[in-house]
């Protein structure tokens, strides 16, 4: 016993048709603009094309001048840095501030309202005020120094080494409130007839928190690395606010590189390469993901 | 996380609480503190903010960084200000996310009430839509919309943006019409109504929730993106993110943190609103955007 | 041809099929029952009358008139949904007046139509509320509403009463019998209580695994169960099954049971049975409980009252009788004594047995014999 309306099997073809006739406009559409070019730019990455396609295929070429390039090597390995920091820290500061806000705080709601308002900002306006926020010239250096510590510095942004880190510092910001909803959904889910099993058990609150809450939150753990990664992987609004890819390529990501080499230098097959192992990466973790949302449903 | 009263059962001793209040206030600044400083260096002369001023209050109060961003700023070769751009988002945003979300409905209509073979594979192509980096149809769509003729222009912005948001949109859709009872849909059909009849009378009622959150949604997502507004729109058609961009990286003349400021706040300002407005829908969205349900 | 024929309608969902070859014909103004566990096919035929299913194979006609290719809306049907099905954006009027306004009748017209079934059902009041605002009971009277100012063939009623409680499901039911009596209406319900079933139908079909197991009158499933799972499905506390084997003695067919201290009882079967023939079959037993009872409690007008005594397991006052548990033939039997018997769990205690009430079944077709 199926959960839908069928339609029935009678002459009137157009009235049957109706349903899936509304679909096509959307379907047709995503099956040209999503899958179609991503079948072309994957097969523009197989091809000798610069400034603008051609059709002339290269086999792998693309690929193994891709890394050999260096900037790409920083890319990919800005990325791994970025990437893993993004996800542990605002995992963990989403994390316990969702436990924090969920001891029965007052004004839950409007804390929870200031924790969410960074992810209704464009990363560019996020980009545009931690990138003035900390410049050594007019920013956080320059205030602690006019306050009389005139020894302090703080010039990550302008430091090759360190610059990266400022990236994970305006991503934090940006969404690690968005984990903390996650999570206190999550935690919000749990039954508390466990919770008041475990008190009677004798469980701290520690206890109560390590061994039968976190572990709960397994979902949501899954659903705030999906989000994380992909965001990260996708990253390029920001870096371009806030360092433009500098100092030097020090900050360059994969979406920095690809645009670059695909719109200012003129190698399109390298930049179809690079776009292409972007989607490979982030299909390796969404497609699972997608496949045991839909498999749940049925 | 709508008016979520039932908090848990476990109790916090009372020093245990100050530390924990102390810590929630402590993150309450860190995310203001972006917010308080762009307002007040919107809000005060240059040399204050070059003087070390900038967590200062305003000695002097002004203006005219904010007159200076919205109409006089020289954003790449013009010194027009931000308002055309502001303009050129507002005639993006509409149509496309008025559009996007009518096709989603019918097409979340479609896929769970009139069901038909291969249904979730159709989805499931939707939806993989939704997460691939544009990196990756960034080149063809260059090339698309120059075929198209419509390159370089506002319709052209509101064409990527609603191929792009058409997955969200049906997602959000999908899953609320799922839990819209089917038998509702047949009493109707029994009782004489067809396709749109039955969309019309029946599930439009119904989606009050939904379209506002899809609504805010796509408002938020097309209003705040970068990358198509940077690959596709000329000097005229720029949306606001972008010109905001060219206006803080412009590297001639003196730096105007002050303005910059105030433009950002102009460029933050309609996903802000709509977020303190309707707060609690914008969060199910990013919640049913990402979270399983 | 009766006034709703169904030929020979299977329906499959790829290579699974849900419903067997099924012909079932009713006469105007019936109230035919289907009954079934979940899973048995009834509420897939019923869709099929409807018309929300496709039919794999086969023919539903109403009133003669084939209703392949018809869609819902033209078969002049109604149905009552189980979850009631109000659309909840409108008021009680418009709920109910939505199905005319979709068949085009005049303004004027729907009005008088909803202003006289709701004078019927006693919802006038209720007419300018939303599904929301009106208790289980309201929703059902209005879902019911909804159906009969359609004035239609055919009412297809699926579990309409499950979602109720106890007490109000028992009145629901009375009342939709008093409609079917007073309105003469052709009715097909779904039900899986076999209590719902017995009380309003005038033809009952009882379900199985895609087949109709038996389709007749209340009685004749009562009283003539064609099979083991008929005979264990409808009545409750539901038939005695247990094995026997037949025997003759004196001329005469007897069942004979093992009782649990190892004795054999023996049972002559009514006058004109026709088990004779079968002299040492090892049989399936079926005796409801109101043929097991005290002594004085049998039934006089029966010629076929025998004794055995047994011991009893288990007794279970129910206010009005005492169900009393003892054990023939190795399985558990549940008489139904008169309320002040004295008997005690632990007693050898004479059990009276009405085998004019017995049935017997073949244990491997499990069909019944006879």
């Amino acid at each position: 016993m199926s959960n839908t309306v069928r339609s029935q099997t009678g002459n009137d073809w157009l009235r049957d048709a109706l349903p899936r006739i509304v679909l096509s406009p959307s379907l047709v559409i995503v099956l040209v603009f999503v899958y179609g070019f991503i079948f072309f730019t994957f097969y523009l990455s197989f091809t000798d094309s610069r400034i603008l396609p051609s059709f002339g295929l290269v086999g792998w070429q693309n690929y193994s001048r891709l890394f050999s390039i260096r900037a790409w090597g920083i890319a990919v390995d800005n990325l791994l840095i970025f990437g893993s920091l993004y996800i542990v820290i605002s995992c963990v500061i989403g994390l316990a501030l969702a436990i924090f806000l969920d001891q029965k705080i007052r004004a839950e709601g409007f804390i929870r309202t200031i924790y969410l308002y960074p992810m209704a900002l464009s990363f560019i306006v996020t980009g545009t005020a931690w990138k003035w926020f900390l410049d050594p010239g007019i920013g956080l250096q320059a205030v602690v120094r006019s306050w009389g510590w005139e020894s302090f510095t703080f010039e990550w942004i302008k430091d090759s080494d360190m610059a990266i880190y400022t990236i994970v510092i305006a991503a934090v910001w940006q969404t690690s409130g968005f984990v903390m909803a996650m999570f206190l959904a999550g935690l919000r889910g749990i039954d508390n007839e466990v919770l008041k099993a475990a008190q009677i058990d004798g469980a701290s609150n520690w206890a109560l928190y390590r061994r039968i809450v976190i572990p709960q939150l397994r979902p949501a753990f899954m659903s705030a690395f999906v989000v994380l990664a992909h965001m990260a992987i996708k990253s390029y609004d920001l870096v371009i606010a806030l360092t433009g890819g500098g100092p030097g390529t020090a900050t360059e990501l994969p979406a920095t590189f690809m645009y670059s080499y695909t719109f200012t230098r003129n190698q399109m097959g390298i930049g179809a390469a690079s776009a292409t192992i972007m989607l490979m990466s982030i299909a390796a973790i969404m497609v699972p993901y997608i496949w045991s949302e839909l498999r749940e449903k049925k | 996380m709508a008016t979520n009263a039932s908090s848990n059962v476990i109790r916090t001793g009372a020093g245990a609480r100050f530390v924990i209040y102390a810590i929630l206030i402590l993150f309450c600044l860190y995310y203001l503190l972006p917010l308080y400083v762009m307002v007040v260096n919107s809000l005060k002369p240059l040399d204050e903010i070059r003087s070390g001023g900038m967590m200062a209050l305003p000695s002097q109060w002004t203006i005219a960084p904010w007159q200076s961003a919205w109409s006089t700023a020289q954003i790449g070769v013009d010194a027009t200000g931000l308002r055309p751009y502001f303009l050129n988002s507002i005639l993006m945003v509409v149509p496309a996310v008025a559009i996007s979300t009518v096709l989603g409905a019918l097409n979340g209509y479609v896929l769970t009430k009139w069901r038909f073979r291969g249904d979730t594979i159709v989805f499931g192509l939707l939806l993989f839509g939704c997460f691939i980096p544009f990196q990756m149809v960034l080149i063809p769509m260059a090339r698309m919309l120059g075929l198209m003729g419509i390159a370089g222009t506002v319709p052209g912005l509101i064409f990527v943006h609603l191929v792009y948001g058409i997955g969200f949109s049906t997602l959000y859709f999908r899953n609320y019409y799922q839990q819209f009872p089917t038998e509702l849909v047949r009493a109707a059909m029994i009782d004489g109504a067809g396709f749109f009849m039955i969309f019309r009378r029946i599930m439009l009622p119904s989606s009050g929730p939904i379209a506002v959150v899809c609504i805010i949604w796509q408002f938020t997502n097309i209003w705040n993106d970068f990358l198509f507004g940077a690959s596709f729109s000329d000097f005229d058609s720029q949306p606001m993110t972008v010109a905001l961009n060219n206006l803080v990286q412009s590297s001639t003349g003196v730096k105007e943190y002050n303005v910059h400021f105030a433009g950002a706040i102009m460029a933050a300002l309609p996903t802000l609103l709509v977020y303190i407005v309707a707060g609690r829908y914008f969060v199910r969205g990013l919640m049913a955007g990402s979270v399983k349900g | 041809m009766g006034f709703l024929d169904i030929n020979n309608a299977t329906k499959s969902y790829g290579s699974v099929k849900v419903l067997h070859e099924t012909d079932i014909s009713i006469e105007e103004g019936e109230f035919l029952v289907l009954v079934g566990p979940s899973g048995c096919g009834k509420s897939t035929l019923l869709n099929m009358i409807a018309g929300l299913e496709d039919i794999t194979s086969g023919d539903i006609a109403i009133k003669g008139r084939s209703m392949n290719g018809v869609r819902p809306a033209d078969r002049n049907i109604a149905m009552v949904f189980q979850s009631y099905a109000l659309y909840p954006n409108m008021n009680v009027g418009q709920n109910m007046a939505f199905g005319l306004e979709m068949h085009g009748v005049a303004k004027s017209e729907r009005d008088k139509a909803v202003s006289d079934v709701a004078d019927l059902l006693q919802i006038s009041h209720l007419l300018d509320r939303k599904p929301g605002q009106l208790s289980g009971g309201q929703r059902q009277r209005v879902a019911m509403g909804r159906a009969l100012v359609r004035n239609p063939d055919v009412f297809l009623f699926d579990e309409p009463l499950s979602n109720l409680d106890a007490k109000l499901r028992v009145d629901m039911r009375t009342e939709i019998k008093k409609l079917h009596q007073k309105l003469g209406t052709t009715i097909v319900y779904v039900t899986h209580d076999q209590i719902e079933a017995l009380t309003l139908s005038t033809r009952i079909a009882v379900m199985f695994g895609g087949h109709v197991q038996q389709l007749g009158t209340p009685k004749e499933i009562y009283d003539n169960p064609a099979n083991i799972f008929v005979a264990g499905f409808m009545g409750s506390p539901s038939m005695n099954l247990f094995p026997a084997t037949i025997g003759v003695e004196n001329d005469g067919a007897v069942a004979r049971i093992s009782l649990a201290d190892g004795t054999i009882a023996s049972l002559p079967f009514a006058p004109g049975n026709q088990m004779a023939g079968h002299d040492g079959k090892k049989i399936i037993l079926g005796i409801r409980p109101e043929a097991i009872t005290d002594e004085d409690g049998a039934d006089r007008k029966s010629h076929a009252i025998h004794r055995i005594e047994a011991r009893v397991e288990v007794t279970e006052p129910a206010g009005s009788d005492t169900f009393v548990v003892s054990q023939f033939g190795g399985k558990e039997v549940t008489g139904r004594f008169r309320a002040d018997v004295d008997v005690y769990a632990g007693d050898i205690f004479p059990f009276a047995i009405n085998m004019e009430k017995a049935v017997a079944f073949d244990p491997k077709s499990e069909m019944r014999i006879g």
